[in-house]
């Protein structure tokens, strides 16, 4: 595959770029930061040996005058692309989000706007190609309105109905989306969290993404197991929800 | 609640962050994947917070000819081997698991079955970059501030955030072990079989039945020759995982036994094969959390070394110790040791090390005090990395080299801003 990367440096990303390079993929990392990318492209180049250069371009999910300019040279440093996929995103908890309304409209921005403006691009670009494979990280969070995570969540759910459209609309032309919502997984974004039972590591998460995006899968939970948690979860009836403090 | 591989909790929080230089900050001490047995990494008291590092595990750069690989400090070896082993790198010393980051075997300066050959880690560390207590980000190597270097070296993370660690890799033959093994009646044949393999044998251990009958088993290995090893790399192996703590009584006097005698019969004598480098030197990865086989009690392994200068019967009289306070050591493992290192407060010295894994009980403190006593007289010493329970009166005569070490660590953090459980503990940093 010939894979933009959008969000690699770390967390999940960093881990699924792991993944793709050992497996031989070319790759292209996209993210803000110069001397992340470079200091993650090189992590990536060892890890997959020595056989091909690990791209990079800088790309803002707060600036989407940098998409374009970005996917374009990813697409030439690839020579070629057929797979996009994106991982980055901003977290905040709900507490801190109540309180900071610019920090909550950013959040909002990036997440939602930004990133369906992000998708927009590549998704053309794809179907220019004659078709890929567009991968994005969404979240549990989106699946049902809940106290710990209103704005994330609501960020989430839009993303994930964009993502569903998408799909619906583009996968005869050619064009799979998939839609990866993965629960709570420990990493850098999460590191302030106590985690909850039946959170995942990112390896074995970018296992599961990797797998979804050869068989084409167009909605994965990973861990496996938030699919019936969230399933649970959505047939709760209100009056408990309002009670509960998940 | 936080604790180190051997159970023993206090109050602690891990902080984790993908970014170290942001990390370190102000951070009272650093924390790689938690396999120091006592208090080393355990944040000192009024303090909650300890800095994990295993988020920043990026490889900077690896030189495909000279073997210098650059790494963030909290890559794990267990990933480093997983990703060399099959292209016949290996890192030069490997202590006996491989779930340790290499922030933390620069920091515990660890050793392994080679130690007769290639000394500790630190001898391979070309350089350090150090987050220092003022907050300045300091580049250390043999050659550029060599003190801060070899106090850090073996310094248990107290002289600076250790954030990046360039070491040399070593080629090897084939990512396969010869190994043989054959059985040994006592400590004191032990130790000469050790040494006597020294010279032939770059990788020798012993094991003990400290329980039984006092016999053990000598295992030599070396990386076999690439036209009688597998072609293949080896294969990941499988693990169990120990899913619970199990109770107090699981482990007992007469389990214990049972289980030394199993191993003597099962694993003494083998005229010579290849294996798996995973099973030859991380036998106890197989068992995931197999700290929690000791119960909620938890445990201690008491390691020392001892002088070759104390005489042949040495070991021994340590073991007389051991029996006379009726401790029950479940497993005893047994080293050569060559020169001393030049980190400051590196644990080997020439002669023999023991290892002693002990469930913790009320007399925990004074088997340790007797043990330490006897170590004191046979003028041997103990390694941070795995003590609970030493006196500081004690580390302090074990340690000539304490106060030079103390002054370095002084220079460069004044106000003690970096310490841990264990410094308050046994340095007499203040609380």
């Amino acid at each position: 595959m010939k894979v933009a990367l959008f969000g690699g440096t770390k967390g999940i990303g960093r881990a699924l770029g792991r993944l793709l390079a050992e497996k031989g993929h070319k790759i292209c990392l996209l993210g803000r930061n110069p001397e992340e990318l470079l200091a993650s492209s090189n992590d990536l180049q060892i890890r997959g040996g020595t056989s091909h250069t690990v791209g990079t371009a800088t790309c803002d999910l707060l600036r989407p005058e940098t998409f374009a300019p970005a996917l374009a040279s990813a697409e030439e440093q690839l020579e070629g692309l057929d797979t996009v996929i994106v991982t980055a995103a901003q977290f905040g908890s709900q507490p801190e989000l109540e309180t900071d309304r610019e920090r909550a409209r950013e959040l909002l921005v990036v997440n939602f706007a930004n990133t369906v403006t992000f998708c927009e691009e590549a998704r053309t670009r794809l179907l220019d190609r004659g078709g890929g494979t567009l991968c994005v990280l969404s979240s549990v969070a989106g699946d049902r309105g809940r106290k710990p995570v209103i704005l994330y969540g609501a960020s989430k759910a839009g993303l994930s109905a964009y993502l569903e459209g998408l799909d619906h609309k583009f996968r005869s032309k050619g064009l799979k989306t998939i839609c990866v919502k993965p629960g709570f997984v420990k990493t850098g974004m999460t590191a302030g969290l106590d985690p909850p039972p039946f959170a995942g590591k990112p390896e074995p998460v970018a296992r599961d993404i990797l797998r979804a995006i050869e068989r084409g899968t167009p909605l994965v939970y990973t861990p496996a197991i938030w699919r019936y948690v969230m399933m649970l979860i959505r047939y709760l009836p209100r009056f408990v929800m309002r009670r509960i403090g998940f | 609640m936080l604790s180190g591989w051997g159970r023993l909790s206090r109050p602690g929080k891990e902080v984790f962050s993908e970014d170290l230089k942001a990390l370190s900050q102000n951070a009272v001490l650093s924390r790689g994947l938690g396999r120091s047995y006592g208090d080393s990494a355990l944040p000192p008291p009024g303090h909650l917070e300890v800095a994990t590092t295993t988020l920043a595990d990026r490889i900077l750069s690896f030189d495909e000819t000279s073997g210098t690989l650059r790494a963030e400090a909290g890559l794990s070896l267990r990933a480093l081997n997983r990703l060399f082993l099959p292209r016949r790198w290996f890192t030069p010393v490997t202590p006996g698991t491989q779930d340790v980051t290499l922030g933390g075997m620069v920091a515990a300066d660890v050793h392994g079955k080679n130690h007769h050959v290639e000394g500790t880690f630190g001898r391979h560390v070309r350089a350090l970059l150090l987050r220092v207590a003022d907050g300045r980000l300091i580049e250390c190597s043999p050659i550029q501030e060599p003190e801060l270097f070899w106090a850090s070296v073996g310094g248990m993370g107290l002289t600076g955030h250790i954030l990046e660690v360039t070491f040399q890799m070593e080629a090897i033959a084939s990512p396969w072990i010869y190994e043989e093994r054959e059985t040994v009646p006592n400590i004191e044949t032990l130790a000469a079989a050790l040494k006597d393999a020294a010279p032939d044998w770059p990788f020798t251990v012993g094991w003990l039945d400290c329980l039984g009958k006092g016999r053990g088993i000598l295992v030599r290995g070396r990386w076999a020759e690439a036209k009688k090893a597998p072609s293949d790399p080896p294969p990941p192996l499988s693990a169990v995982t120990v899913p619970f703590e199990l109770p107090n009584w699981v482990l007992n006097r007469w389990s214990m036994r049972a289980f030394n005698i199993m191993t003597y019969y099962m694993q003494g004598s083998s005229s010579g094969k290849i294996v798996h480098p995973e099973t030859f030197f991380y036998p106890l990865d197989k068992v995931r959390h197999w700290n929690r086989i000791y119960g909620r009690r938890g445990f201690i392994q008491y390691q020392c070394v001892l002088p070759s200068a104390g005489g042949p019967a040495a070991p021994q009289r340590f073991l007389d110790v051991l029996g006379e306070q009726r401790a029950a050591a479940f497993l005893c493992v047994v080293k050569d040791c060559a020169e001393e290192g030049q980190g400051m407060l590196s644990f080997p010295l020439p002669g023999i090390s023991i290892a002693l894994d002990l469930a913790v009980d009320a007399r925990t403190q004074t088997l340790v005090d007797c043990l330490n006593e006897t170590v004191l007289a046979l003028g041997g010493r103990v390694y941070l990395a795995k003590d609970a329970f030493t006196r500081e009166e004690h580390f302090r005569s074990m340690e000539p080299r304490l106060d030079a070490w103390l002054d370095v660590r002084k220079r460069w953090d004044p106000e003690l801003r970096i310490k841990s459980a264990q410094s308050v503990r046994m340095l007499g940093d203040s609380a």
